[in-house]
């Protein structure tokens, strides 16, 4: 698994691999972030920090409480403790289409298809600040109808770029999985974010698609976003992450660059602690 | 057997003002049920604030078009007063709400201590003459054939059925904007909307608040056309009318709820005087009935009805069947 060394892990050459280390220039930082399920402590975060303009991957096994994590930082679940800045803005408060406005957009683990809508309105309603959603303006079309081309305009090169234009007349709960998949990672960049966070983008989807979806995914950070993903195939892992950050418990247990977290002992254990002889872990919450 | 007679009387009920009112409260439920998903049980309660709320005021001397404003009004406060606690909760609340919030405003009106204000179980009548007053249109009998309406008949169809076309097209305008393309991903996955910074409560609560006036206007139209509002007019039956009309037209559809209650109606009103005629002519079986058991059994026949349509139409009859597939993945 060779890997030119791409300016964004050049950056975190110098950062020391252990949990909860400062990195140079994080655009999220949380701490003490705690979510207890009844007796069981689900997230206990004591110190994360995520690098701009990076493609970190966070991994752990079933139940390590990386959705959790997720929905606890974007507004989908309340946190018992704990909090989180957003480029320099405290968001642990703020709802969940609040911290989506911040910048900081997520995806699904199960995929959310806006079946009953076509192809491109599942990608323009993804764009900020439009005007035709207020509701007295949505009674008068020439207030909004230019923005809304400008909104379609972009979102037909969004789709092209996914290679789905002949598709944007569709709806979309006739697509297949994989499409799906694809059709949410365009609608999160159409809402302009300076974070994606993918909850298992590979997830379900055939190995030629999944090659597609990562070529999307390293593009996503060539056009300066940063991205926080959740995965559990490791050679995904691998192939495209800067850094990785591995859960297990609710805590973080290591933190590294990928070959390092690969090689860590505490990595093995907490996988083959409990799998043994599972390749791929598939989740399931 | 007057078949002429049954078939002018079926169309009579299907346009007349009834039919009128069934369709614009439909229109402000279809806003609710068919576009944003919204389960509202309690349509009825919107129309009841509205009825009353124009009752009361007129019978209290003030000019009707003030007072059925006081009738929107109410309608607004009523609907924040059900949405605000239980929109940012799963679905069956708001469905819980609103169908107890309908019966509690019927048993409120209808309660003794309450008597002076919404005249109890006696109701409030005579409040509309100032509508009647405003009539242009010079008595006498209008139509043709059997099919024929007073003056005073044709005065409110004609601004009920106004209404049911104004509150389409302001559905319309709304549904095919961006405001709409929101409630529309509100209605097919909440937390998407949500994910791309949608404030998805402040939707539900302005589709609730918007169906819920809209129902308040069909509410105070039933009650200015009889010149009366009385408590059993408002029996939670009529939301599940309500629904019957959006199922049998189409859900999320602009003309749905208005070929919906025309279609209902017709029904009810063929049925209804079909088996009067068939009792009186000594059919075999239908002459079983009594004339007091038609009300149920036409209701019956409606059911039979909506069930075949549901086996080989469920998406209603304007309804989209490609939608319809595609839910069901």
């Amino acid at each position: 698994m060779n890997q030119p060394t791409t300016p964004a892990r050049s950056v975190l050459g110098d950062v020391e691999p252990r949990p909860g280390v400062a990195k140079p220039d994080p655009i999220l930082v949380a701490d003490g972030v705690q979510r207890r399920f009844g007796g069981l402590s689900a997230v206990d975060v004591e110190h994360l920090e995520v690098q701009r303009g990076t493609i970190t991957a966070l991994i752990g096994p079933n139940g390590a409480g990386k959705t959790t994590l997720f929905n606890l930082l974007t507004g989908f679940d309340r946190a018992d403790a704990g909090e989180w800045a957003f480029d320099g803005t405290r968001i642990e408060k703020k709802f969940a289409y609040q911290v989506a406005r911040t910048g900081m957009v997520r995806t699904f683990q199960l995929t959310k298809a806006l079946p009953l809508m076509s192809v491109l309105d599942n990608i323009t309603i993804a764009a900020g600040d439009q005007r035709g959603e207020h509701f007295l303006a949505a009674l008068i079309a020439p207030l909004w109808r230019p923005q809304e081309r400008r909104i379609a305009a972009r979102a037909h090169e969004l789709l092209d770029a996914i290679g789905m234009s002949d598709k944007a007349d569709d709806l979309a709960g006739t697509l297949s999985g994989g499409q799906r998949k694809l059709l949410e990672l365009a609608r999160s960049i159409m809402a302009e974010p300076s974070l994606v966070m993918l909850d298992e983008p590979t997830a379900g989807v055939n190995p030629a698609l999944t090659q597609t979806l990562l070529t999307h995914i390293t593009d996503i950070r060539e056009t300066g976003r940063t991205v926080l993903f959740v995965e559990h195939d490791m050679d995904v892992v691998m192939q495209i992450s800067d850094w990785v950050v591995c859960m297990a418990e609710g805590r973080i247990i290591a933190e590294g660059p990928p070959r390092v977290i690969g090689a860590d002992p505490a990595v093995i254990d907490a996988y083959l602690g409990r799998h043994h002889g599972e390749k791929h872990l598939g989740e399931k919450q | 057997m007057d078949w002429g007679g049954i078939f002018a009387d079926a169309v009579r009920t299907a346009i007349g003002v009834q039919a009128a009112a069934y369709a614009l409260t439909s229109v402000g439920l279809n806003l609710h049920y068919g576009y944003t998903g919204l389960l509202n049980y309690g349509q009825v309660g919107f129309m009841l604030v509205g009825a009353y709320g124009t009752a009361i005021t007129a019978d209290a001397g003030l000019p009707l078009f003030l007072a059925i404003l006081v009738g929107v009004a109410a309608a607004v406060v009523l609907g924040l007063i059900m949405g605000l606690p239980t929109l940012r909760l799963r679905a069956e609340y708001l469905a819980i709400v609103t169908i107890s919030m309908a019966e509690i405003l019927r048993l409120v009106a209808r309660s003794r201590p309450m008597e002076g204000f919404t005249g109890g179980s006696f109701g409030i009548k005579g409040f509309a003459n100032a509508f009647y007053d405003l009539n242009p249109i010079p008595s006498g009998d209008y139509g043709f054939w059997e099919i024929t309406f007073s003056s005073r008949a044709l005065w409110v169809m004609t601004v009920g059925w106004g209404l049911v076309a104004l509150a389409s097209l302001f559905i319309w305008l709304l549904i095919r904007s961006p405001w709409g393309r929101v409630l529309n991903a509100i209605r097919s996955d909440e937390d998407t909307a949500r994910a791309v910074g949608k404030n998805v409560f402040s939707y539900k609560l302005q589709s609730l608040v918007i169906g819920g006036v809209i129902g308040a206007l069909a509410g105070t139209l039933i009650a200015i056309d009889a010149q009366f509002t009385a408590p059993e007019f408002w029996d939670s039956v009529v939301t599940f009318f309500a629904y019957t009309i959006i199922i049998l037209g189409g859900p999320g559809r602009i003309f749905g709820p208005i070929l919906g209650s025309v279609i209902f109606w017709f029904l009810l009103g063929f049925t209804d005087q079909f088996l009067r005629e068939a009792i009186h002519a000594g059919w075999p079986v239908v002459s079983l009935l009594e004339p007091t058991d038609i009300g149920a059994v036409r209701f019956a026949l409606v059911g039979l009805g909506l069930m075949v349509l549901m086996i080989y139409r469920p998406q209603g009859i304007l309804g989209s069947r490609a939608e319809t597939l595609v839910g069901d993945r």
